[in-house]
């Protein structure tokens, strides 16, 4: 394996117990080491799937994945000291305060000793929850019990929480599902601004087109399998095909006209013709059939993905 | 020593939230307090003379094995409620042993049943129970091995459930005739031969004569009220809990990824 790839899958398939169908059907991809990678997709195309597998939660059915340098199979341990994982659902636990939510996850990455009490614990770990607090603006509240706590700073604690056993990776699956603007604006410039001050790989799951598009490169899943990957610009530079929508009172004509002047076209609403390598004024030139209609378009990336979302789902229920 | 303190962590886990659940604690003490102040006292009156020993004391010293056993039990369950509001995430995707997970939660557990037992002997002191410091102490190991018999039984029950509904719906079935099989209100000295058999195989009839064997040792009711020798129960509590953890714990962490 190249050595600047944290992250590397090959033939992924995860098939569910009760499932006829492969909830992630073989794919294939590798992140770079201080790289953001999103994974793009709808509900149930198997992002969840993946990051559980990845996150050594789930078992696969087959593949081979690598984690920093560590087989998935035969190091989950040493897989599982690299990762820091935001789940889809909080994992808070609701009856502790903040604190201690935060002390026992540091217990067990194995960061200070047990200590019954905060009292108790060494300086050093105090010193970094007060840093913590600070950060997280919760110099009062951290010693509450997070029931108390809005959920964007239930997100922010998670993140915070998941970053002080320095993880080479930061999986986060969904992480703004469930906020409202606000908090997913600012849980987002906290999230660039800790990759730029710890330079952590970032692998993220979402269904938002636009914090895709914040990504290094962007692989946009459906029904378990890839399929698009590059960076947001050369997704968007592929997706978004300028056409020209042309019609005539004479129908019949046009048509006959397009196929003897070997124009492809799409005959939707009206006509539309892909500009892919094509010139639109030479088009217009050959058309003699007088036009009642004649406009160019580009999609939107959002369309573009919503097409390519509804291209893969239609022709997988033909199969 | 990492593990070791990953698995005090876990069990402080667990010991903090019973102590900041008061209707919990408050629970708890509700079912030993009409086991032995309604069953014991009445079988008490109306028996005694004919079994030849004191039936309050014996349901008194029962409930405190059964429910050692049966608090670590459900509490061990609770790795599936955890499971479902998705804390055990966090759990499972740190770097520890998975053995590690159940014995802090064992240990945890442990300590829960052992405050609730607290208030059981209390109560038991007040309506007059001869039971003393020395009691107390002889009987702490007991109470550990009850314990942890009832925290792995609970670890195979874990790993063939699927979901913290199903668990409360299956938990007592599983729970409850082992009140009677073990004999924690009713004498099972000599039972018909089917009955024997089973009373012989549910773990819980260890718990409970362990504590009665060390309780009643060199008292003249001893061969009336105990089954085993004490070291006999505790090399079974020891082989169950083994085979129970193992399993249990293998079992489960399968489970876990193969969805």
């Amino acid at each position: 394996m190249p050595k600047n790839n944290i992250i590397e899958v090959r033939n992924l398939v995860k098939k569910y117990k009760k499932s006829k169908i492969n909830a992630v059907d073989d794919i294939s991809f590798e992140v770079k080491e201080g790289e953001f990678f999103a994974l793009l997709g709808p509900n149930g195309a198997g992002k969840t799937t993946t990051i559980s597998v990845l996150t050594t939660t789930l078992a696969k059915t087959s593949g081979i994945v690598n984690i920093a340098g560590f087989d998935l199979d035969q190091n989950p341990s040493q897989v599982r000291e690299s990762i820091g994982v935001i789940f889809q659902n909080p994992s808070l636990d609701k009856n502790l305060t903040a604190e201690e939510n935060i002390r026992f996850h540091a217990i067990l990455y194995g960061l200070y000793p047990f200590r019954p009490t905060f009292g108790l614990m060494p300086k050093a770990y105090k010193n970094k929850v007060d840093e913590l607090a600070k950060l997280l603006g919760l110099e009062k509240e951290i010693f509450k019990p997070i029931k108390t706590y809005s959920g964007g700073m239930k997100r922010k604690l998670e993140i915070v929480r998941s970053l002080i056993h320095k993880p080479k990776i930061i999986f986060l699956d969904e992480p703004t599902s469930g906020l409202d603007p606000i908090s997913r604006k600012s849980l987002w410039e906290y999230l660039m601004k800790v990759r730029e001050e710890e330079k952590t790989t970032l692998f993220l799951t979402t269904h938002y087109l636009e914090e895709a598009e914040k990504a290094d490169r962007v692989s946009i899943i459906n029904n378990g399998k890839i399929v698009k990957i590059g960076t947001p610009s050369k997704i968007k530079q592929d997706l978004t095909r300028e056409i020209l929508i042309v019609d005539s009172k004479k129908r019949n004509a046009l048509r006959d006209e397009l196929l003897k002047n070997k124009i492809k076209f799409v005959e939707n609403k009206h006509f539309d013709i892909d500009l892919k390598n094509k010139n639109a004024q030479k088009i217009i030139q050959s058309i003699k059939v007088p036009l009642s209609y004649l406009r160019t378009h580009t999609p939107t990336l959002e369309e573009a993905y919503l097409e390519i979302i509804r291209k893969e789902t239609n022709g997988n229920e033909g199969n | 020593m990492k593990e070791i303190n990953a698995i005090f962590t876990i069990a402080l886990r667990d010991f903090t939230k019973l102590l900041r659940d008061r209707t919990r604690i408050l629970a708890s003490f509700i079912f030993p307090i009409i086991f032995i102040g309604v069953l014991g006292g009445s079988l008490q009156a109306n028996l005694s003379s004919d079994v030849g020993y004191n039936f309050l004391d014996f349901v008194f010293i029962g409930v405190l094995g059964q429910t050692l056993f049966q608090s670590t039990a459900a509490g061990l369950i609770s790795l599936i409620e955890d499971r479902e509001n998705d804390f055990s995430q966090e759990i499972f995707v740190s770097p520890i042993s998975r053995y590690t997970i159940i014995v802090g939660k064992i240990i945890g557990e442990t300590l829960v049943a052992l405050t609730q037992t607290l208030g059981i002997i209390v109560f038991g002191i007040i309506i007059g129970v001869p039971f003393g410091l020395s009691n107390m102490i002889s009987l702490f190991p007991a109470a550990l091995a009850a314990a942890f018999l009832g925290g792995s039984f609970g670890v195979l029950v874990l790993a063939n459930l699927g979901a913290q509904r199903s668990a409360n719906q299956i938990f007592p079935f599983l729970i409850f005739p082992q009140f009677f099989l073990a004999g924690v209100f009713n004498p099972i000295k000599t039972l018909p031969p089917v009955l024997h058999q089973i009373s012989r195989m549910v773990p819980m009839t260890y718990a409970v004569d362990l504590f009665r064997s060390i309780y009643y040792y060199g008292t003249p009711e001893y061969d009336k009220v105990v089954l085993f020798d004490p070291l006999f129960d505790l090399l079974i509590i020891g082989v169950m809990s083994t085979i129970f953890i193992v399993i249990g714990t293998y079992l489960f962490v399968r489970n876990e990824r193969n969805k």
